[in-house]
């Protein structure tokens, strides 16, 4: 859904990092009070998470329920990392998440190039068949795809859930769209006055002014790539898991103990949480920029 | 707007026989590639060649020149190769690999056997796929619609002048952020029967301890919510930046004209954001059709969905026939029909759109 998600049927209007003074004045306190219960009600269950899973299951089951935070934590996360490997389900993850935000972030840049700037026969239904695609769900191939990895003899290993997400259409899209707004036209007819090739051009005139917008999008693919479900725990086994194939384990096998549970999805959970909390500004605006407007 | 055409970069070549100074730094240094160090070399040999004189310097020039052509007008296939052959292996050929797995009797690990519309013969006759198609609208209809709702309200709020605007901004995308397995972990827990955050804030107002994983509609309750959760601040943004696409003056002159802030939320606000809010339509009913993962570990990891399959999607019953099961020819049947009916939503989607469209016009 993320990936489809962003992808617009129109262009955007402006690009990332516009600041607006288009806003409504008279925001009264009944606005801050509804938007600060809203933040209060997504914010809450990140606090429970970290209450329950540094408390332990006796103080959990007493009544009323505890609301404050244990001295369990460690304890608790010691446990979840003995149950299911989350040590290596988070190393593997950054490994998988890396590798396809680096592969994505480039081949999507390449091709958001091609289509943003240069003419060539048959652009226009190739884009259309690139925006095309976002329409079919991921889901819908597993079965041969479990088939296919099983037959090159990669499945269980990271490169089965590698591979199928090294470009992604909702990649191309995004960097067509900020390509075609940041980059001027001047800049490409200088380079080619110059004599320069497209490839030089590439690298050495559209990479540094597409930094911005790959940067936003680097985000959005490591996050969207951190919290990939559907295939991972299909592709992957619990010996050689990601951190969602882990928690899916952790939250399935039989642990009754839910503080150790939720010691483990916090762990899984923390460095995309840091991640947002650093960079959560800027996530926001690549969400703002990459929509659809009227 | 496009400049790189054979044609032109042969003219541009020609041309350029006066150096330009490059309008930025340059950092060849940076990337090698065959064709980079090419046309490093290239770019900077121009201006030496015009002073050769003779066979040599002409000849060389017209492989260079040839070369340029060459590279400028098979560069942009190269560029968008990745993708397509990215698509190729692993969307478009699973999926026709799909159909053709739809017609045989398949289980990991033996032999296919073609057995034709078998597969769809049993699916069509067997009432817990139409137990999981109703359950997957259900659940569909109960967090895509308050879902919205709620987003378009809240986009709203946020539209406004704000102080501590970036923290009301953030903390409505951090559930976004977090992943389907470790927000349904939590919510699990939240919604526990006996030692659940709900049900003891509904035994505050003395309601006793509600079964929600074991209830029919309750538990479609509490995984809509879990949706909500996730995706209700996303669309927010997604709204917002409609919103602020909307020219100001509209409201303005609006204000002058005596419209309250209601009014101008219906007459302004609404008629604006017509295509944003058609396209969150879309996308959350492709998203609400592919339900799976909170309905999947809100029973623990069990695909059946519930005791009595009440919460099982189709996804869900997709799963189960392939890796409970190990059916995966059923499975491949499934997921055909899931591709139609998603095919036959958006075409609906759309035509809707182009049909109001019209209509505006």
């Amino acid at each position: 859904m993320t990936q489809v998600a962003l992808a617009a049927v129109a262009a955007p209007s402006a690009g990332p990092g516009r600041r607006s003074r288009n806003r409504l004045k008279g925001a009264g306190w009944l606005t801050y009070a509804m938007l600060g219960l809203t933040a209060f009600v997504f914010l809450l269950p990140f606090y429970y998470m970290i209450v329950v899973g540094s408390r332990t299951m006796a103080e959990i089951n007493q009544t009323p329920p505890p609301l404050t935070p244990g001295g369990n934590l460690w304890t608790n996360i010691r446990a979840a990392l003995e149950q299911q490997n989350i040590g290596k389900a988070i190393v593997n993850s950054l490994l998988v998440s890396g590798s396809v935000t680096l592969c994505t972030v480039l081949f999507c840049t390449l091709s958001g190039f091609a289509f943003a700037k240069l003419r060539f026969r048959g652009r226009n239904a190739l884009f259309a068949l690139a925006i095309g695609t976002m329409l079919i769900p991921p889901s819908l191939g597993v079965v041969p795809l479990y088939k296919i990895m099983a037959d090159l003899g990669l499945a269980g290993s990271l490169w089965s859930v590698i591979l199928p997400t090294i470009c992604t259409a909702f990649g191309v899209f995004f960097m067509r769209q900020y390509l075609h707004q940041a980059l001027p036209d001047e800049l490409l007819e200088a380079a080619r006055v110059d004599g320069a090739t497209t490839t030089r051009t590439f690298w050495s005139i559209v990479l540094p002014i597409a930094r911005p917008g790959m940067a936003v999008l680097a985000m959005l693919t490591f996050m969207a790539s951190w919290n990939d479900f559907f295939w991972p725990i299909i592709a992957l086994n619990s010996s050689n898991p990601t951190v969602q194939v882990a928690l899916y384990n952790l939250g399935g096998g039989y642990v009754p103990d839910q503080s150790i549970i939720l010691a483990g999805t916090l762990v899984g959970t923390l460095p995309v949480i840091v991640v947002f909390v650093l960079l959560g500004r800027q996530i926001v605006g690549g969400i703002i920029a990459g929509a659809v407007k009227g | 707007m496009s400049v790189f055409t054979g044609d032109s970069a042969r003219g541009a070549a020609r041309r350029s026989t006066v150096p330009v100074a490059s309008p930025v730094p340059d950092p060849s240094v940076d990337a090698e590639t065959d064709a980079g160090a090419d046309a490093g070399r290239g770019g900077a040999g121009w201006p030496d060649d015009d002073h050769q004189s003779g066979e040599g310097g002409w000849r060389k020039r017209e492989i260079r020149l040839r070369l340029l052509r060459w590279e400028a007008r098979f560069a942009p296939y190269a560029y968008v190769a990745p993708f397509f052959v990215v698509f190729a292996a692993f969307g478009i050929f699973p999926l026709g690999y799909t159909a053709y797995l739809s017609l045989h009797d398949y289980r990991l690990g033996s032999e296919m056997t073609w057995i034709g519309w078998g597969n769809y013969e049993w699916l069509f006759g067997n009432p817990k796929f139409y137990n999981a198609l109703w359950k997957t609208f259900t659940l569909g209809a109960l967090s895509t619609i308050p879902q919205l709702l709620i987003a378009l309200g809240l986009a709203h709020l946020l539209n406004y002048r704000l102080r501590a605007r970036n923290f009301f901004r953030v903390s409505m995308l951090m559930p976004y952020a977090t992943s389907v397995a470790a927000s349904t972990l939590v919510f699990s827990q939240v919604f526990g029967r006996d030692n659940g955050f709900v049900n003891w804030l509904l035994s505050l107002v003395n309601i006793d301890a509600i079964d929600w994983r074991n209830g029919n509609w309750l538990a479609q309750i509490a995984i809509s919510a879990i949706v909500m959760w996730r995706w209700t601040g996303y669309n927010a943004l997604i709204y917002l930046a409609g919103m602020q696409s909307i020219p100001m003056e509209l409201y303005e002159s609006a204000a002058i004209d005596g419209a309250g802030k209601w009014k101008q939320f219906i007459h302004i606000t609404l008629p604006g954001l017509r295509p944003t809010i058609l396209f969150t339509i879309v996308v959350s009913t492709i998203g609400a059709s592919q339900l799976f993962g909170e309905p999947l570990l809100f029973d623990f990891g069990n695909p059946r969905g519930g005791a009595v399959s009440q919460y099982q999607t189709i996804g869900l019953f997709m799963y189960e026939q392939g890796w409970f099961y190990f059916q995966l020819g059923k499975a491949a049947a499934v997921a055909w029909v899931m591709f139609v009916l998603i095919l036959g939503l958006v075409l609906i989607n759309v035509g809707l759109t182009r049909w109001r469209t019209r209509e505006s016009r």
